[in-house]
């Protein structure tokens, strides 16, 4: 994610295999290695799992985002639709909000899904350092075509760990 | 291997008797009495008077459109007045003039001068004699009915959890699904109880066609008849659709087709136990259940119109069948997941994960949203037009004595859920599925509580004997018939090809 420290050298493992990288992830922390990183061509199934991740806090930002969503859908349309200009539309006067409110139900699903969605977007995107002209923190572009990278800092005995898990191709950097 | 204990079929079986029973009580309970104080004929009356109006319609647009547009601007701006109005008409007209208040309520709340106008012509068409107080004499007591219509809501409740739990197996199928292969055996014995309520639903057709209720408003006696006093023009003109011998080779269809894809689905799966390895039978279940899906899609809307629309027989809606489709899937999967949590804590599942469990909850949860879509989908557009031949639906649910339940279904269908399930973590829990559960199942048989009985009774409704009886009896056949399936076969199909996919299942 982040850029790594200069002293310590990395290393890179390659597999060819979502499945064999599960098994190896879980290998390789099951001998005591930690795992910096896991580069994918996909989003891989129960990998967030093995890698031992704390889980996302993103859905709970979503759930707070639609409720603001919400609420400025309401302010939006109070002020409009009841407050500022009321109008005699089909028959239906808006003298109150709570009167029209089936009326506005579109508008605050829309905003609430609206708000939930693309703050969520902004979020993931600031929080993973992802803004155009940022630089790519990809180290092998073969991984975003068929190949899959596990990148941990260089210790010993670790060669033959990520040998044995069947990586491919080992490099240090 | 899941044993039918004596316990339970002593628990199933007394829940049927006793349900038998208080059905028993129920049918032979006397309901007039609160016809007495004059509520007895509203709904009927409803109906037609607004369809009088409709029909009437040539006679009084002419000098209704814009005479009356004038004419009502002071009622618009005094509320009171409009009420006072109206209020003496209930004197003058009796029966019908329970709706016309409602009508004049939701009038007046809305304020709207163009409301007015149409309020007035509404009246008006009361006053003409198209359908004067005696003109339904016989059908205007819908006290009668309300066994009958108790029963149809519990078969129509009961009815939805295995048609919804057999549309979800063909689904599993017909979409080569890998996660719930597990999970087919529990989904196979829930289906297999379709028949029963169809049973139930059956007896009243034929007992409607035999006149001993009028649970369906169409079926009364010279209603198709130009020279009858009850005769209804509109009725009469849906008579090629809405007769009791298509309505019956109708609902024997529905029976035939449901509970035969149930059987075969069942019979095939319990053959494949017994062959060797391999996909014996995996294309002859997916053709089957495409077949019976695209069935379905056809008859779960004309079932719904026939069962439950055509009982506000003046009353449309497009978009009814999927409603009623929507509610009852989604308490199906909640007994679904009701039953795969009962069976997981007792261990007769050991291959199913909170993974699995999660799958299903999020079934409950969305189909729960995609209910309060479609309920809304359907109120929103009436609501908006106001048009009298559709608002009539709305006018006892949302305005009349049923509003505090009707509201209250919504927030049980809509609220509890989304706000229980929506949380990743709760779906994984058996106290919150069966925190929502509770609400979803209670909620859905109100909604269907909702569907029926306003038109099947007007306001003589309640919860009695003839209500708890049919939810015990049901509930009751249900568990039997369900858990004995359950116990026939080994709940972990033998050969399925999707298995091993199913035990590796995981998120």
């Amino acid at each position: 994610m982040a850029h790594t420290t200069e002293p310590t050298p990395v290393v890179r493992a390659l597999y060819h295999d979502d499945d064999v990288l599960i098994s190896a992830v879980k290998e390789i922390r099951a001998a005591g290695y930690k795992i910096s990183e896991v580069y994918t061509p996909f989003p891989v199934h129960g990998l967030d799992k093995a890698m031992g991740l704390k889980e996302t806090r993103i859905a709970m930002a979503a759930f707070m985002y639609g409720v603001l969503g919400l609420t400025v859908a309401v302010t939006l349309t109070w002020f409009m639709m009841i407050s500022d200009w009321p109008q005699n539309i089909g028959g239906k006067p808006n003298l109150n909000w709570g009167m029209n409110m089936p009326a506005f139900v579109p508008i605050l699903f829309e905003l609430t899904v609206f708000f939930a969605a693309h703050l969520m977007v902004w979020t993931y995107l600031i929080i993973n350092g992802l803004y155009p002209g940022a630089d790519a923190q990809n180290p092998d572009p073969r991984t975003t075509d068929d190949y899959f990278m596990v990148e941990l800092p260089a210790a010993d005995g670790l060669v033959d760990v990520l040998k044995k898990s069947g990586a491919v191709e080992i490099a240090e950097a | 291997m899941f044993v039918f204990t004596s316990k339970m079929k002593l628990l199933a079986g007394s829940l049927t008797l006793v349900g038998l029973v208080f059905l028993l009580i129920g049918f032979n309970t006397d309901y007039s009495n609160h016809a007495a104080d004059g509520h007895g004929g509203e709904h009927a009356a409803a109906a037609h008077a607004d369809e009088a109006h409709a029909v009437e319609a040539p006679a009084h647009e002419a000098p209704a459109d814009e005479p009356h547009a004038t004419e009502v601007v002071p009622e618009g701006v005094d509320v009171q007045e409009a009420h006072a109005t109206e209020a003496a008409a209930e004197e003058a007209h009796g029966e019908e003039a329970h709706v016309d208040e409602a009508h004049a309520a939701e009038v007046a709340a809305e304020g709207a001068h163009a409301e007015e106008a149409h309020a007035a012509e509404a009246h008006d068409a009361h006053a003409a004699p198209a359908h004067g107080e005696d003109g339904h004499g016989a059908t205007h007591d819908l006290s009668a009915n309300r066994p009958w219509a108790a029963f149809l809501v519990n078969s129509i409740f009961f009815l939805g959890i295995g048609i919804g739990a057999l549309f979800f197996l063909a689904i599993q199928y017909a979409a080569q699904v890998g996660w719930s292969a597990g999970l087919i055996r529990v989904f196979e014995a829930v289906a297999m109880f379709v028949g029963i309520p169809l049973l139930g639903i059956l007896f009243l057709a034929v007992t409607g066609s035999m006149h001993l209720h009028h649970l369906w408003h169409w079926m009364a006696e010279g209603i198709m008849d130009p020279a009858s006093a009850n005769y209804d023009p509109i009725i009469a003109g849906k008579e090629a659709y809405l007769n009791a011998p298509f309505f019956i080779a109708r609902t024997v269809a529905y029976l035939v087709i449901w509970a035969g894809a149930a059987y075969l689905l069942r019979r095939n799966s319990l053959k494949e136990d017994g062959l060797p390895k391999g996909q014996n039978m995996f294309f002859t279940q997916r053709k089957l259940a495409a077949t019976f899906i695209v069935l379905y899609a056809v008859t779960s809307s004309t079932s719904a119109w026939d069962w439950v629309m055509s009982i506000d027989t003046h009353w449309f809606s497009t978009l009814f069948g999927w409603y009623t489709f929507a509610g009852m899937f989604v308490t199906a999967m909640t007994v679904l997941n009701l039953l795969v949590m009962y069976l997981r804590l007792n261990n007769h599942l050991p291959w199913i994960n909170a993974n699995h469990q999660h799958d299903l909850g999020k079934f409950m949860f969305a189909f729960s949203v995609f209910w309060t879509y479609l309920w809304f989908s359907q109120y929103m557009l009436i609501w908006y037009s106001n048009i009298p031949e559709e608002v009539t639906y709305y006018l006892p649910r949302f305005k009349g004595e049923y509003k505090p339940l009707f509201v209250m279904m919504v927030a049980m269908n809509f609220i509890f859920p989304i706000l229980v399930l929506m949380s990743r973590d709760a779906k994984r829990i058996f106290g919150f599925i069966g925190l929502a559960a509770v609400f979803v199942l209670a909620g859905h048989w109100m909604d269907h509580y909702i569907m029926i009985m306003p038109g099947a009774v007007g306001y003589d409704y309640g919860f009695g004997f003839a209500e708890l009886g049919g939810i015990l009896f049901y509930a009751g056949l249900f568990l039997w018939v369900t858990l004995s399936q359950l116990a026939k076969a080994p709940l972990k199909l033998a050969n399925h090809p999707m298995l091993t996919e199913s035990e590796h299942f995981h998120q």
